[in-house]
């Protein structure tokens, strides 16, 4: 019972770290219709800039704020420049230029930073925080932090005029456009939010599964599971999902399948949800008229 | 087919014949990859490029081909020759299970789902209940065939001479089934689904039918692929494998069979060249490469060929006509 009890706690933990890549994948989903799947590479990367800012000196928390402002003005660019032009081509050519996007950051990294494992400090203390005893200090900090990221989040789509202008475009750009609101800009915004959610999540699965530029392949997978499991337009479903594909990850991969066919799991719910209910648990079922 | 690309094709098959006694052994072995390749190209083509049906999981089906003739060599004793058609009926098979399912994916989806397969699949390769049929982490170790019959050839050369077989008999497969019925229907699946259902094509058959023969063609390049490298392991298949026969077929032209020869011509003498820059420099490459043909040459080299070819036969007809004018007084 305490094995299994543990096993979930440390799902929670690293759902939480699924939950706000699947978040990020949603941010781009709703405003674009596209899935990135440089969604992963682009947080690896991120989590490289800051290990070198800790490695010159900045101190953690600092470090981790830069980055995501860095990670910000790289979604920006990244959608501007690369992005835009194929935006409304064929499926195949986004998918492709997707994938190029996803080897060119691979490669740089691996360029820049070579291809050797490095380990990356945890913000969170070493004694158990809370006196809770199942969990490691640093699994309770990522969970805390992105329960910060899901309220900032939040807070910024229903309170603030830049949050409803961006919801706007997404829903419908065409009457968005219509009052004033410049969508293109929007959809680089969405893009820069995603980017800076992706590199927050990458630094906080880091210390658990080291850095090396390989590192995202994963957590990417189970990001894409999480946001079909709640449906890939719900932000809430995708947060609940990303904690339930931890949750079953640990759980299943401890006692039922062994931890080698871990990533199957994301395989069999990805296939699995895309069959018997495309829409996610949560999400709504489009009709589309031919 | 007009006589002057019969004649073309003649004389380029005839260059792969003589090629094995031009070059080193190890020249030789590096076109025998590059045959299988273009095989693994091809039948992603057929899929991607013909039926419209994203795969970012190709390599999956290669690992599925690369391991059924390794295991049927290795446990079995079965000769290599005979472990061709069978990787290609167990990946038949296997790709048009897969292809049920994914019949109810399009565009994003698919390459969702396709890449979670490419994804996975190395890690069930390494799963421990299967291991003593696939060795586990270690692979499997399987010896490279001789030549046959006393002829005077070296292994290299006559395993180029078996591939360069196999690959000439896939095409020819392949170029009569895509210009045929079968090829239009795939088309006009890509074009436009609900026209083509209106006419009568079943959707649902050829599609899963792409599948499968997309699947097969991938499986025996990695039967072969098993056969040349001479040993099989979980991480030499990875999804990085799917993307580069992306790779191949976006840079060498989507939809178009000769596009499978020059794509596999570049994935495999690229990584050559710019692995002397840094061991990065390959990926870099292909990533750049892949964002600017589609941002600039959307049909690959085999769209830009034939764009060429197309402008200068109408520069000879319209010298001919000026030629004609100036005759006729």
């Amino acid at each position: 019972m305490e094995a299994l009890l543990h096993q979930v706690l440390a799902g929670l933990a690293t759902g939480g770290i699924y939950a706000s890549l699947a978040l990020a994948l949603v941010m781009i989903y709703q405003a674009t219709h596209l899935v990135n799947f440089a969604q992963g590479e682009m947080a690896m990367f991120c989590t490289y800039i800051a290990w070198s800012l800790v490695n010159a000196g900045v101190p953690y928390w600092g470090a981790f704020f830069l980055t995501v402002g860095i990670a910000f003005v790289l979604g920006v660019a990244i959608e501007r420049i690369i992005i835009r032009p194929v935006q409304n081509g064929p499926v195949l050519g986004i998918v492709v230029v997707f994938i190029g996007l996803l080897v060119i950051l691979y490669s740089i990294a691996g360029w820049i930073y070579t291809y050797t494992i490095k380990t990356f400090p945890s913000p969170f203390p070493s004694e158990a925080l809370f006196g809770i005893r199942y969990m490691s200090p640093h699994q309770v900090g990522a969970i805390g932090v992105t329960l910060v990221v899901l309220v900032l989040l939040y807070a910024f789509f229903r309170f603030t005029p830049l949050g409803l202008a961006m919801r706007a475009a997404a829903q419908n750009p065409v009457s968005a456009r219509l009052v004033g609101i410049r969508v293109g800009w929007m959809l680089a915004l969405g893009w820069g939010l995603a980017s800076a959610i992706g590199a927050i999540a990458g630094m906080m699965v880091a210390p658990i599964v080291y850095l090396d530029p390989g590192m995202m392949g994963g957590v990417l997978l189970y990001a894409f599971a999480a946001a079909l499991l709640g449906g890939i337009e719900n932000p809430w479903g995708a947060v609940a999902g990303g904690f339930i594909v931890g949750v079953a990850e640990n759980v299943l991969g401890a006692f039922v399948i062994g931890n080698e066919l871990k990533l199957a799991v994301a395989l069999v719910l990805i296939i699995g949800v895309l069959l018997v209910k495309p829409s996610g648990i949560f999400g709504r079922v489009h009709v589309v008229r031919v | 087919m007009t006589r002057k690309n019969l004649v073309l094709l003649l004389v380029l098959l005839a260059v792969a014949c003589v090629l094995p006694f031009l070059v080193t052994d190890y020249r030789t072995f590096q076109f025998t990859l590059v045959l299988i390749y273009a095989i693994a190209l091809l039948g992603l083509n057929i899929l991607t490029g013909y039926n419209g049906q994203i795969s970012l999981g190709h390599g999956a089906f290669y690992a599925i081909g690369a391991y059924a003739a390794a295991i049927l060599m290795d446990k079995f004793g079965v000769p290599y020759w005979l472990t061709i058609p069978a990787a290609g009926a167990v990946c038949l098979v296997a790709g048009f299970l897969f292809g049920l399912p994914a019949l109810r994916l399009e565009g994003l989806y698919l390459a969702l789902a396709t890449f979670a397969l490419g994804v996975t699949v190395p890690q069930l390769l390494k799963y421990h209940h299967v291991e003593q049929w696939t060795g586990g982490v270690q692979g499997i170790v399987i010896a490279k065939p001789e030549a046959p019959f006393g002829l005077p050839l070296s292994a290299d050369q006559w395993l180029y001479y078996f591939t360069l077989a196999i690959t000439v008999v896939m095409f020819l497969f392949g170029w009569n089934l895509l210009r045929g019925r079968v090829g239009r229907a795939l088309v006009a699946i890509r074009d436009h689904h609900i026209a083509a259902e209106a006419m009568g094509i079943n959707n649902a058959l050829y599609k899963s039918l792409a599948f499968g023969v997309s699947a097969m063609y991938t499986g025996i390049a990695g039967a072969l692929g098993a056969i040349a490298v001479q040993f099989v392991a979980p991480d030499s298949f990875n999804v990085f494998l799917s993307i580069v026969f992306l790779v191949g077929i976006v840079v060498g032209g989507l939809a178009s069979i000769s596009g499978a020869i020059y794509g596999a011509l570049f994935i495999q003498f690229i990584p050559n060249f710019a692995d002397e820059i840094s061991k990065a420099a390959p990926w870099a490459i292909f990533g750049v490469l892949m964002i600017g043909f589609v941002y600039l040459m959307p049909t690959g080299v085999a769209g830009a060929i034939r764009m060429l070819r197309a402008r200068w036969a109408a520069r000879q007809t319209v010298s001919m006509k000026v030629k004609l004018k100036e005759e006729t007084p």
